[in-house]
């Protein structure tokens, strides 16, 4: 789809009429922002396209699972990273990069953390890559701080009520990653195995690292 | 300023409906939008807290109705033109002009990439000490700034715990509105969940926020 749309921005006006004469409103207004932007000489089209390929491959959730799971097995490395995230992801040589005030918050028996930004969608990039619609959207910013139980509950998930339910709004440049508990079961699993257990959600703390065995 | 996006706490909007193996992109102008908005901000046509602002002075009605994306691009559109960089017609039309205006750190072009895959850098020297300490009692300032702030509502007048020092960082509240970085002290603050949502609310529930120290008095 995209070198559908590079080709024909390219030739913007010869072909957009022909099969995908349905253009929306809004895809005609972001190609002429564009066409502008290119025309005045402030951006390249093909570093928009160098962008939107290391947003689609080079960051994502394999990024945070490696932190994760590095965290499960070695106990000295999970102290640095949760005094410093980014210090001690910065350690990792195989992690995406990551920039500063990444703060790692721990799950435990006796506290369940959970990620929102409710005035707008400040969300850890470098470790989860972009935000799901969900995360950005009214009913989960609105509702997180208040009811997180009832999010929860949306996402099929429920924690036990005596424990305490730990809420962490995004307000400024500092980012939050949940670090789960480690399935119970995984005795002796390697750091490959286990990353493999780890959701994006858990890391928000809108879900659980899958069980051992379970369908991923 | 007390818009729309500041959502937390307010009810109605529904459940949230998260997809399963949701792709990257739903369209392809929603990744155009996020590429130009990283690119002209990297280029020095913007900052962060600016381009939030935007987002923000979206009319109500328009924001509830757009979707993200939509809500970026809007925001990017209308801060372009406002700050002069292009010119309503010229969206119009869908051709420059006349020659762009210069970019503080020059057109964004391929080797300009790999930077912007690292978030900035917001901490900055301290230009005094900090006013608070970690354990110590404060109280959310009642504040309404019709600009741009991160002080959200839902905490603003209830005493919370300083938990983190995150040091200090530029003021967004300041930064927006591009009258300087102005750094200020940032906190962890730390409610209880029924102090901000009363005797019904959830006992078990503690939520904080980012507060950077103007926001914040002793209690």
């Amino acid at each position: 789809m995209r070198l559908i749309f590079r080709a024909m921005s390219h030739d913007h006006d010869h072909h957009h009429h022909d099969d995908h004469s349905e253009l929306s409103e809004t895809e005609l207004r972001v190609r002429a922002l564009e066409t502008v932007l290119t025309e005045k000489g402030y951006v390249e089209p093909a570093a928009l396209d160098a962008i939107i390929q290391a947003y689609e491959t080079k960051i994502g959730p394999h990024n945070g699972a490696r932190v994760v799971a590095k965290a499960w097995t070695d106990p000295a490395f999970k102290q640095a990273l949760l005094e410093d995230g980014s210090k001690a992801i910065g350690t990792l040589g195989h992690v995406s990069r990551v920039g500063d005030h990444l703060v790692v918050v721990e799950n435990t028996p006796e506290r369940h953390n959970m990620v929102v930004c409710t005035l707008c969608s400040c969300y850890p990039w470098e470790m989860l890559g972009l935000p799901p619609v969900w995360y950005k959207a009214s009913p989960y910013r609105s509702r997180a701080v208040k009811d997180p139980r009832g999010v929860l509950a949306d996402f099929g998930v429920s924690v036990p009520k005596d424990i305490e339910i730990r809420v962490w709004d995004s307000t400024a440049e500092t980012r939050f990653l949940v670090l789960p508990m480690r399935p119970a079961g995984t005795e002796g699993w390697s750091e490959e195995q286990l990353a493999e257990l780890v959701t994006r959600d858990s890391m928000i703390g809108t879900g659980f690292p899958r069980a051992p065995g379970a369908p991923s | 300023m007390n818009g729309v996006h500041d959502m937390g706490g307010m009810d109605g909007f529904g459940k949230v409906e998260p997809e399963p193996n949701e792709p990257v992109f739903h369209e392809e102008w929603e990744s155009r939008v996020l590429a130009m908005v990283r690119a002209m901000g990297a280029a020095g046509a913007f900052n962060i807290d600016t381009s939030r602002f935007y987002r923000e002075t979206i009319p109500p009605h328009v924001y509830l109705s757009s979707s993200y994306y939509k809500k970026w691009f809007l925001g990017l559109e209308e801060m372009l033109i406002e700050k002069g960089y292009l010119t309503r017609e010229e969206v119009a039309a869908g051709h420059a002009k006349k020659p762009g205006k210069a970019l503080k750190h020059g057109k964004f072009d391929l080797g300009q990439v790999e930077r912007i895959m690292v978030r900035g850098k917001f901490a900055r020297p301290a230009p005094a000490p900090a006013k608070f300490k970690i354990g110590d009692r404060v109280r959310a300032k009642n504040i309404h700034p019709t600009t741009h702030t991160r002080l959200p509502r839902y905490v603003r007048g209830h005493v919370g715990v300083v938990e983190l020092n995150h040091g200090c960082h530029v003021f967004p509240d300041t930064a927006a509105m591009e009258r300087g970085e102005n750094p200020q002290w940032l906190y962890t603050v730390v409610f209880e969940g029924r102090d901000l949502w009363g005797a019904d609310g959830d006992p078990t529930l503690k939520v904080s926020i980012d507060a950077f120290e103007p926001y914040l008095d002793p209690a």
